[in-house]
């Protein structure tokens, strides 16, 4: 099997799918997150500023979901296509959600009628609620696995998705971006809406905290495909124990009015979980609950090699690139936001 | 209803929903590189305000097409995921290669486009509308790519058997340079042009009969008929090319879109017909011997008919085939006809009393529209019974977990959604038009920035 730097070409795709589902995770996650407590701030100008504090990059941070997709659907066709057809109701939702949040954002200030701004703040807030939960749901369904047959098909219920384990995954992944998108409207705002977005990070922080530790005691307890590994090798706690120590450290820099590096930690805490979580499951990607040997791992679901040593050629191209522009287009619009004729 | 009929509706209802707003996207960033490049050039005022305004419409178009076009990718997974477990080699490395290097472009650079405008120099602006464009342009290239894939499969092997057979890449180029990438891309991107220009042509169109922004308009409506009438003659040759393309390798939607049924005769090239499957003829007007002229240069040569295949392989909806190919066909030669003579009078100097020619090109707006729909299903539908020509059948494609129920919820929900989006769409654009192009020296005397910071730091 051919190698790069000793790491075969299927390990070296997980990689990318995760460090591009990370990056989306932390990019689409504070968007998502900002929209979440958007409802808590209740003048129209504060809402306005909320925003356009996320305006000019979210439909950016979501090219991240079409990359990721794109390097799931390229790097492990039969993950993608049993994972999306098993989870048929929560993708579609998911897709909803997706839309009438955009719709939300473009309407939303283009008429002056209270109603009017109140009901797209509602749908939008309501739909970045949906979105980042539903993103856990999904996350959920595939750290404790499903019922799969010889060809990787789901064979179980298609309600089974909604289940106490994804559901707490789901409002795990909420908390997080919530948290995550208050830290990034320190960064963007001013006054008393400034102290508002504090008390409610706080509060997100402790949610947060309080979640994680219970899904993860779930996990350990439960499911004994997500713990034989840190049970057999403790020193791998050191990561999840990292993510924990990366939080903690958001209210310290806040105080001391160091918003970029809290945004930076905020940020870490995403990489460090989903590095767990890549710990817990490779080179399983779905385990079968009814029959182990059918399992989806980073093996069976590649695509040939061939193909993935084009991708990793193209990747070590195009993301260097993408992550230029993106930067390029951070440094033009970094600082508090200021109103001009082009805001939402 | 049953999975496959379903998924088959949800599939084209969203594709079809989702190509109003690419095309859109592409040609409108081209006839933006024109007007800033214009601007730049000129320093002339009137050429920023008229690709400020057409950014806030390009700006329109982009979010639709990009929400919708997530819609899409999922969808592969989602309600297709045999079909997705086969082509994952081939489809996957295309759609990873456009996420990577056509759309981290686009989006990158869509910020500035839209935003920068006060914040970076006029020229990083412009190269940000070429990036914008350049990324447009290279998306259409992959998905292009991948779907001519599956109508002319070259480059691959197929491993393993069944359920899990799957196609793989043997040569990765001759995937990419399959038969008919080249000149579908070619295609698509005519198709793109046209859209965005006949937009422009329409909206300009509409001032002028309005007697709003006369001195833009004007401007703004010349370029784009250059624009409109050089690519309306180029996409002749390219649809030329097309058909010959489909001759040669997909003989069973050559003979749907002419309605030839028998391989000995020659045949014929229908203006306009109705077919009907069962007595295997066609009622129309045509020249005789005309597709085999077009094929073969020779009047009698036999062309292969959809006899030579059996049942099950030939198209089921031969007439649609045979009718969205000839409305689109038509509406090609309407655009060649209606951009000549629009042509001809602006060079008599004509072009701005011609009421009625402005008329027409106000609604004209929907024609490229229409043609690439039609191009598409006539495609699309002449490829059928095959997702795969000649390689996977779309009724194995399907996702074997997925039941009809949850295909009919999502059916609704989409439909129910894309109504919202839709009169988002013309809402939005019906206020921007109504708004036209902002007053540049109006604007700048306002102390918008300063009363709203002030607004900020009180609040």
């Amino acid at each position: 099997m051919a190698t790069f730097l000793g790491i075969d070409y299927p390990t070296l795709w997980f990689l990318v799918v995760g460090a591009v589902f990370s990056g989306y995770a932390i990019l689409d996650g504070f968007d998502l997150g900002a929209g979440a407590m958007h409802l808590f701030f209740k003048k129209d100008q504060s809402r306005r500023i909320a925003l356009n504090a996320v305006g000019p990059v979210w439909d950016g941070n979501e090219v991240w979901l079409v990359i990721g997709g794109g390097t799931l659907f390229a790097g492990f066709p039969v993950l993608y296509a049993s994972l999306l057809s098993a989870m048929y109701i929560p993708f579609m939702l998911f897709l909803l959600f997706i839309i009438l949040r955009a719709i939300s954002i473009e309407f939303r200030s283009k008429e002056e009628m209270k109603w009017w701004r109140r009901m797209w703040d509602t749908s939008y807030s309501f739909s970045s609620i949906m979105l980042g939960f539903l993103l856990g749901v999904v996350l959920g369904n595939v750290l404790q696995g499903m019922p799969l047959n010889e060809n990787y098909e789901f064979t179980g219920n298609w309600l089974s998705f909604l289940n106490p384990f994804a559901i707490l995954t789901g409002l795990t992944t909420l908390a997080l971006m919530t948290m995550h998108g208050g830290i990034y409207l320190y960064i963007k705002t001013e006054g008393k809406l400034f102290d508002k977005v504090e008390r409610l990070v706080k509060v997100a922080i402790g949610i947060f905290v309080v979640l994680f530790l219970a899904v993860s005691a779930y996990a350990l307890t439960t499911y004994p495909n997500l713990s034989d590994k840190f049970l057999s090798q403790p020193i791998l706690f050191l990561v999840p124990l990292l993510a924990v120590l990366s939080i903690a450290n958001v209210p310290r820099l806040v105080t001391k009015q160091r918003f970029r590096r809290a945004f930076l930690f905020s940020a870490l805490t995403f990489s460090f979980l989903l590095i767990t979580v890549a710990i817990e499951l490779y080179p399983t990607l779905i385990f079968a609950t009814n029959e182990t040997k059918n399992s989806i791992d980073v093996y069976n679901a590649a695509a040939s090699e061939k193909s993935l040593g084009i991708m990793l050629i193209m990747v070590a191209i195009g993301a260097p690139l993408a992550v230029t522009y993106t930067a390029f287009v951070y440094r033009a619009f970094w600082g508090k936001v200021k109103m001009d004729e082009t805001s939402y | 209803m049953d999975v496959e009929i379903l998924s088959r509706i949800q599939f084209a209802f969203t594709i079809s929903f989702h190509y109003i707003y690419p095309p859109l996207s592409i040609g409108l960033g081209l006839l933006l590189v024109f007007f800033e490049g214009m601007y730049l050039k000129t320093k002339n005022k009137m050429y920023e305000q008229l690709t400020r305004f057409w950014i806030k419409i390009f700006a329109l178009t982009f979010g639709i097409g990009v929400a919708t076009g997530i819609v899409m990718e999922f969808e592969f997974g989602t309600n297709w995921a045999t079909y997705s477990r086969y082509v994952g080699d081939i489809f996957g490395s295309a759609l990873a290669a456009e996420g990577l290097f056509a759309f981290a472009l686009e989006s990158g650079f869509l910020g500035i486009l839209l935003f920068g405008w006060n914040r970076v120099s006029p020229k990083v602006h412009f190269i940000s509308t070429i990036g914008v464009f350049l990324g447009s342009m290279f998306s259409a290239v992959w998905i292009v790519v991948a779907n001519s894939w599956q109508q002319t499969p070259t480059g691959y092997h197929v491993v393993g058997e069944g359920m899990n057979a799957r196609a793989e890449i043997v040569d990765f180029w001759a995937m990419v340079f399959n038969p008919s990438s080249v000149d579908r891309v070619l295609h698509v991107w005519v198709g793109a042009f046209l859209a965005g220009a006949f937009l422009v042509l329409s909206v300009h169109a509409y001032y002028l009969l309005k007697n709003r922004h006369i001195e833009l308009s004007k401007k703004g409506f010349k370029i784009a008929l250059a624009v409109a009438t050089f690519f309306s003659l180029f996409q002749l040759f390219l649809g030329h090319r097309s058909a010959e393309i489909v001759a040669e390798h997909q003989p069973a939607k050559l003979a749907a879109m002419e309605g030839h049924f028998d391989t000995l005769a020659p045949g014929d090239l229908y203006l306009f017909g109705w077919v009907d499957k069962e007595e295997k003829k066609v009622t129309g007007v045509g020249i005789p011997g005309g597709l085999s002229f077009m094929t073969h240069f020779d009047f009698e040569a036999p062309i292969k008919g959809l006899d030579a295949f059996p049942e099950d392989e030939q198209p089921s909806a031969v007439n649609a085939v045979f009718q969205f190919y000839h409305l689109m066909v038509a509406i090609g030669m309407a655009l060649i006809g209606l951009t000549l003579f629009a042509s001809f009078q602006w060079w008599r100097g004509k072009l701005f009393e011609r009421k009625w020619l402005l008329s027409v090109f106000v609604f004209a707006v929907i024609l490229p529209q229409l043609a690439n729909q039609f191009g598409w299903f006539a495609a699309e539908m002449g490829r059928q019974p095959w997702v795969v020509y000649g390689l996977l059948r779309t009724s194995d494609a399907l996702s074997a977990t997925v039941t009809a129920n949850q295909v009919l919820f999502s059916l609704i929900m989409f439909t129910i959604i894309y109504v919202l989006l839709f009169g988002l769409f013309i809402y939005l654009l019906n206020k921007k038009i109504k708004h036209g192009p902002d007053d540049l020296q109006l604007k700048e005397s306002r102390p918008m920035q300063k009363e709203i910071t002030d607004v900020l730091t009180k609040n």
